[in-house]
């Protein structure tokens, strides 16, 4: 230190500190610029594309038409991009089993391999968000206070504050959170599926996207602080628990009292 | 009081003949023989139920120690699984003490304790002449006062009462600090912090938003720029919280007067639901749905938020919007009506 605070004079001091400086800028943003490239870098080889287009064409043309272009029973999925594709197929959304008010997840049709494929052949019709990276969903690397924060202000409304779930309009809902990988819910935030609005990179960064998913992880892996959650679903559960349990020992209790010792 | 008797009351109650053909008579039962408990004839029986009481009442005791064990042992631990079983354990402590001593009592008092039946009969309601002597001491307390006599007192206390309850409403008054006139609390409620070029940032890292970020189909959760430097940051908040969307312009029937209030079809209407003041920020972006949470009223955002199912009372009011020259968007003034549930001169 002594040395340091000796040379602070010297007249290449002030050249030596913009250079540091620079230098620490300089990587930094490069550091930072090189984790978004890594994650648009993703590519698909052309035999990908036109293998997923075999299996579109075969699964999922005849509601979103034979180019993806659309018809009445199926959106457009041109610019929908990769990541819609891994999560409506890898959740099991698509195929449908039928028309409803909402594609509901269940055991999924295809394979990795083969939504990889779809989602090459989806992403080559244009641009769109891309499947998240493992960096992007390292939650080891997430605030999970700063990503409650963003969760209540964006998605408990919907969500519910425990992240299990709630009632839309006519018949639609918003489903529980607790068992979806963090691929799937990052996917979910940046395409917006079906009537979930969309939170692009620049509404939610991938930052906060990824403190949410810990946040989500957190509260998943603590449970409840308050003895049994009873489905997170707020009064409901709640009363119908004490008007039935609640009740009954109530009555059971009124019985005993009054009735006659042998 | 102590006007017992047993078995049959005085009168066994024979009902009179209820018209023709019906010759029903009712006798009075009484009351069921006395049949002794099990521990009045066994002594074995009464010594089992003394302990089953004691037993209770240990019970009550060691639920108190497992509350003291829950709160000073168990309590060591911020894990969530610790506060968890450390409440488990408090709520079954204070349970079983008190349930202890509640059903040990209620035990030794059906076991135990004398079990004879009494009858109590019901007291005779007194006759008139005992109200009118109340009503004549009404009477004399009257004439003694004067009050008829002496109608100065009487107008003068009559002044005194009405007046006495007044300085409360000055007191209560002062509880506001703000020393604001009634026009200016009115116009809390009728206005927001929202202004012509007040940017709109999100909630709640107070970043402002360019018109090219908001895409169509997304939700964005809006605050007013600078409105942590407020005096009262959550009551400017619980005013002024607006949802973003974007939507097809052509999927959106515009008024005429409303057209510049949009840009490219990205629109803000205010959060707080116009039936109680819950936040409506559920959008469904297929549908263009926005629901509220508490009561389910539903908003068409697509025909200006006019409500389309449940309780609220009028549409949401909507923020006009434009873009500044760096391309963030301003408003381009406070709401047009008031925010929030019914108010009395919305007019």
């Amino acid at each position: 230190m002594k040395a340091l605070s000796q040379r602070r004079r010297h007249p290449l001091a002030a050249v030596a500190l913009l250079l540091m400086g620079l230098l620490i800028t300089g990587g930094l943003y490069a550091a930072a610029g090189s984790v978004n490239e890594a994650k648009a870098a993703t590519t698909y080889s052309a035999s990908d594309v036109d293998e997923g287009n075999k299996l579109f064409v075969a699964n999922c043309a005849t509601c979103h038409g034979m180019n993806a272009e659309g018809t009445t029973d199926g959106p457009s999925l041109v610019g929908v991009g990769a990541a819609a594709v891994d999560f409506q197929v890898g959740t099991g959304r698509m195929p449908m089993q039928m028309q409803g008010p909402q594609a509901q997840a269940k055991p999924k049709q295809f394979g990795d391999e083969e939504t990889q494929k779809l989602a090459a052949y989806v992403a080559s019709l244009g641009a769109g968000p891309a499947v998240p990276d493992d960096e992007a969903v390292d939650t080891t690397e997430g605030n999970s206070a700063a990503g409650g924060t963003v969760f209540r202000v964006n998605c408990a409304m919907c969500h519910n504050a425990g992240a299990a779930g709630g009632a839309l309009t006519r018949g639609k809902f918003a489903p529980g959170i607790s068992d979806v990988s963090s691929k799937h819910i990052y996917e979910a935030m940046a395409t917006g599926p079906q009537n979930m609005p969309v939170f692009n990179d620049s509404n939610i960064t991938p930052e906060e996207k990824r403190d949410v998913i810990t946040f989500l992880q957190e509260i998943d892996a603590q449970g409840s602080a308050g003895g049994a959650s009873l489905g997170s679903l707020g009064p409901v559960s709640e009363g119908l628990l004490i008007w039935t349990g609640g009740l009954a020992i109530v009555i059971a209790f009124t019985i005993w009292l009054t009735s006659r010792p042998s | 009081m102590g006007d017992h008797s047993h078995g049959s009351p005085n009168d066994p109650g024979t009902v009179a003949k209820a018209g023709q053909g019906s010759v029903e008579s009712f006798q009075d039962p009484g009351l069921p023989p006395h049949r002794p408990r099990l521990a009045d004839v066994d002594p074995r029986a009464a010594k089992r139920a003394e302990r089953q009481v004691t037993l209770l009442f240990v019970v009550s005791i060691l639920g108190t120690a497992l509350f003291f064990v829950a709160y000073f042992v168990v309590g060591r631990t911020s894990t969530f699984s610790g506060i968890r079983l450390q409440n488990t354990l408090l709520g079954l402590g204070t349970a079983f003490a008190m349930m202890g001593i509640g059903v040990g009592i209620v035990h030794w008092a059906k076991t135990l304790m004398p079990d004879h039946e009494i009858t109590e009969m019901r007291h005779e309601i007194r006759p008139e002449a005992e109200r009118q002597e109340a009503e004549a001491m009404i009477g004399d307390i009257l004439d003694e006062t004067g009050i008829k006599r002496r109608p100065l007192i009487r107008n003068s206390l009559i002044a005194a009462v009405a007046l006495a309850p007044i300085p409360a409403i000055f007191m209560f008054r002062d509880l506001d600090r703000t020393g604001a006139t009634a026009n200016e609390i009115v116009d809390r409620l009728r206005y927001t912090m929202w202004d012509k070029d007040t940017k709109l940032v999100r909630d709640p890292s107070g970043t402002p938003i360019k018109a090219s970020d908001v895409q169509i189909g997304s939700a964005f959760h809006v605050i007013p720029e600078g409105l942590d430097d407020t005096e009262d940051p959550l009551n400017e908040k619980a005013k002024a919280v607006v949802l973003l969307m974007r939507l097809d312009p052509r999927e959106m029937e515009i008024s005429p007067e409303r057209e510049t209030w949009h840009h490219d079809g990205i629109v803000a209407y205010s959060k707080i639901c116009t039936h109680v003041g819950c936040p409506v920020a559920l959008y469904e972006q297929q549908t263009h749905h926005l629901l509220c949470p508490c009561h389910q009223s539903t908003f068409d955002l697509t025909q200006e938020c006019k409500v389309i199912f449940g309780p609220a009372g009028h549409a949401l009011p909507q923020l006009p919007i434009t873009v500044d020259s760096e391309g963030y968007l301003v408003a381009q003034s406070d709401f047009h009506e008031p925010v929030g549930p019914s108010y009395w001169e919305r007019g």
